[in-house]
């Protein structure tokens, strides 16, 4: 992607941005550290103001840009999933909060409780008045735990089948938001069948009436993930992955060991381009440069366009239409022939 | 006839429509552990005479048991999988693929099936097991769909009877929409208002249970099937607890209240004619 390369010139121009540059580096982009060290004592000096290191910083800032295009120019499935993953990419409510207005978060499944790993509620994006659903992954160990690692329990899809349900009442589309390991597999969750939440969530999803929009954010793990999946338009950011398994539990079952991960990572066809050249999905969202962590608010006003200009499509195509649509379009999907 | 007395018709097929099992072979019950004679294990359905333990069987036993005298018309049994993410790990895909069907006498892990139970005609799915544990690909996902479209088309009731691991890894995502793709088609069945009757049997796991085999109108299972999303396995790792004693069993699952009731194998024919009955499908199909 060569679209957003400015953004370490707004990091010079800006402070804050400093956090989103120097935030953690995955593995593969350990080349970039000392470059990067560099430019900081670059900095420091020019700020001080005694010496002009402008040129300095400006080469550093360029050589730093190659480097990274370089570096993301052609990504493993192995490493898009790390930046799935980064500590600092952008989670849904992140997302809710830049990309909408009077966001009114809704809760509980009216039942059991309320599932903190999903959220929802309604939203305004610019005037398009949306029921907006996720899961929701935590920052630190608190919250990690708080929001159970963005692993939902049967409330989390139910609370989601709840809302859709109440978007198609309103007449409102529906976005979910996918970022998930997975459905919690615990004790609880099963004797409150977490299979048949996630398997009503599939079949009231085929038959909504209103238009949904999927985009998974960053983990599409399995039924966790499809549980709030089944849309008109299912979309994927550019470093995010989707698919029945992650890569390390792959790995485990088909090798019997986490070694396997990358190998396991790229048999699975798991990223947004093998995606779509599979026809799993119907597209895919650029991410800035160096992954949506990078740059967040270039991401949040890429998907914000995104998401308004497929309302805005969806929008003028009647219930019936979009419904059967929808079904066409999940029934295609498989890889089968006829002969004996 | 007295009141309480049941007539049991059209559950035993006659023994020469059996595939043939040479007289001297004993099964060993998983169970119990103790020995049956193949022949009497066959008499009995494939349950352990002694301890009630349900075997596992396939498409061919549960055709023979349900379908009257038998017989039924197969669909689609020449569907086979492709090989879409050319996926290999110790050996590639078409090759477990060609084993599979060589050990298994199977195209793919389910059969479908029109056919008559206590003359009421049905569309039938059953899971094979023995095809690499029953997971389900594009064929799987494929094969119920059709029959699913099949009963809409003839207005006549569905059932599925589930028997899998889950998904089919080898085919990944494409694995894992045959989740939508089937529980969408169950969509259209639902508002065609035609019964759907899911049977679980040991074991459905995995993406089964969270698409079309919770899904019934009416979810029965065998006694004892292991039944669950998360694999026990998994689950004793999150938990780092041992389970408990007859966790995610079908008697468990039946007190959560998932299942409507548990049916022994030798009373699932008359069950299932007594059910759709009472629907009225026999009326509407007529
Ligand atoms: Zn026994």
């Amino acid at each position: 992607m060569t679209i957003f390369c400015f953004n370490s010139i707004r990091f010079i121009l800006l402070p804050p941005q400093v956090r989103w540059l120097m935030a953690v580096l995955l593995d593969f982009e350990k080349p970039l550290e000392e470059l990067i060290e560099q430019l900081e004592k670059a900095q420091a000096t020019h700020a001080k103001g005694r010496v002009d290191m402008s040129d300095t910083v400006a080469q550093l800032t360029k050589k730093i840009n190659n480097e990274r295009k370089n570096l993301y120019k052609d990504l493993t499935g192995w490493q898009k999933v790390q930046i799935s993953r980064h500590p600092e990419r952008p989670y849904t409510l992140d997302y809710i909060n830049a990309i909408t207005k009077n966001f009114v978060e809704l809760h509980g499944d009216r039942n059991v409780g309320d599932d903190k790993a999903m959220i929802g509620g309604l939203a305004k994006i610019d005037n398009h008045n949306v029921m907006i659903i996720g899961q929701q992954k935590g920052r630190n160990t608190k919250e990690r735990q708080y929001r159970n690692f963005g692993m939902p329990n049967p409330e989390g899809y139910r609370k989601a089948k709840r809302l859709m349900k109440m978007a198609e009442k309103f007449d409102m589309p529906v976005i979910c938001l996918i970022d998930t390991p997975g459905a919690f597999p615990g004790l609880e969750a099963e004797e409150r069948g977490q299979g048949e939440a996630i398997a009503k969530n599939l079949m009231v999803m085929a038959t909504l009436k209103v238009p949904i929009i999927c985009v998974v954010i960053g983990e599409g793990a399995s039924g966790g993930a499809l549980g709030i999946g089944v849309g008109d338009r299912v979309l994927m950011l550019e470093n995010s992955w989707y698919s029945v398994i992650s890569p390390e539990n792959c790995s485990t079952i088909l090798w019997r060991s986490w070694d396997y991960k990358e190998k396991a990572a790229d048999v699975l066809s798991l990223t947004s381009d093998k995606m779509l050249k599979n026809k799993l999905i119907d597209g895919i969202i650029p991410e800035p440069l160096g992954g949506a962590h990078n740059d967040p608010e270039m991401m949040f006003k890429t998907l914000k366009a995104e998401l308004k200009k497929n309302i805005k499509e969806l929008c003028e195509l009647g219930s019936k239409k979009l419904v059967n649509a929808r079904i066409k379009k999940f029934s295609k999907m498989g890889s089968f022939s006829d002969s004996a | 006839m007295s009141w309480f007395k049941r007539v049991k018709h059209g559950i035993l097929t006659k023994t020469q429509d059996k595939k043939p099992t040479p007289d001297g072979l004993w099964y060993k019950c998983k169970e119990c552990k103790e020995p049956t004679s193949t022949k009497e294990f066959e008499l009995n359905l494939w349950v352990c005479p002694k301890c009630n333990n349900h075997g596992r069987i396939g498409s061919r036993e549960y055709f023979n048991i349900l379908f009257d005298e038998g017989k039924f018309k197969e669909l689609d049994a020449n569907l086979t999988s492709g090989d879409p993410l050319k996926f290999e790990d110790t050996k590639p895909y078409p090759q477990r693929l060609e084993s599979s069907k060589k050990k298994s006498g199977l195209n793919d892990a389910v059969r479908t099936a029109i056919g008559k139970i206590n003359g009421l005609k049905v569309s039938m799915a059953v899971m094979d097991f023995a095809f690499i544990g029953g997971s389900m690909g594009s064929v799987v996902g494929e094969k119920i769909s059709r029959a699913i479209d099949a009963a809409i088309e003839h207005k006549i009731p569905m059932i599925i009877i589930s028997k899998s691991g889950g998904a089919r890894m080898m085919e990944a995502a494409f694995s894992l929409m045959q989740m939508a793709k089937t529980s969408a088609k169950l969509a259209l069945l639902d508002e065609a208002k035609i019964p759907y009757i899911s049977i679980l049997t040991d074991p459905t796991t995995g993406g089964i249970t969270a698409s079309f085999a919770m899904l019934g109108d009416i979810n029965i299972a065998e006694p004892k099937a292991l039944i669950g999303f998360a694999g026990p396995r998994i689950i004793k790792e999150t938990i780092g607890k041992d389970l408990p004693e007859g966790f995610q069993r079908s008697e468990f699952l039946q007190e959560k209240g998932f299942l409507d009731f548990i049916v022994e194998r030798k009373d699932l024919k008359d069950k299932l004619h007594e059910v759709l009955s009472i629907f009225g499908v026999h009326k509407r199909t007529a």
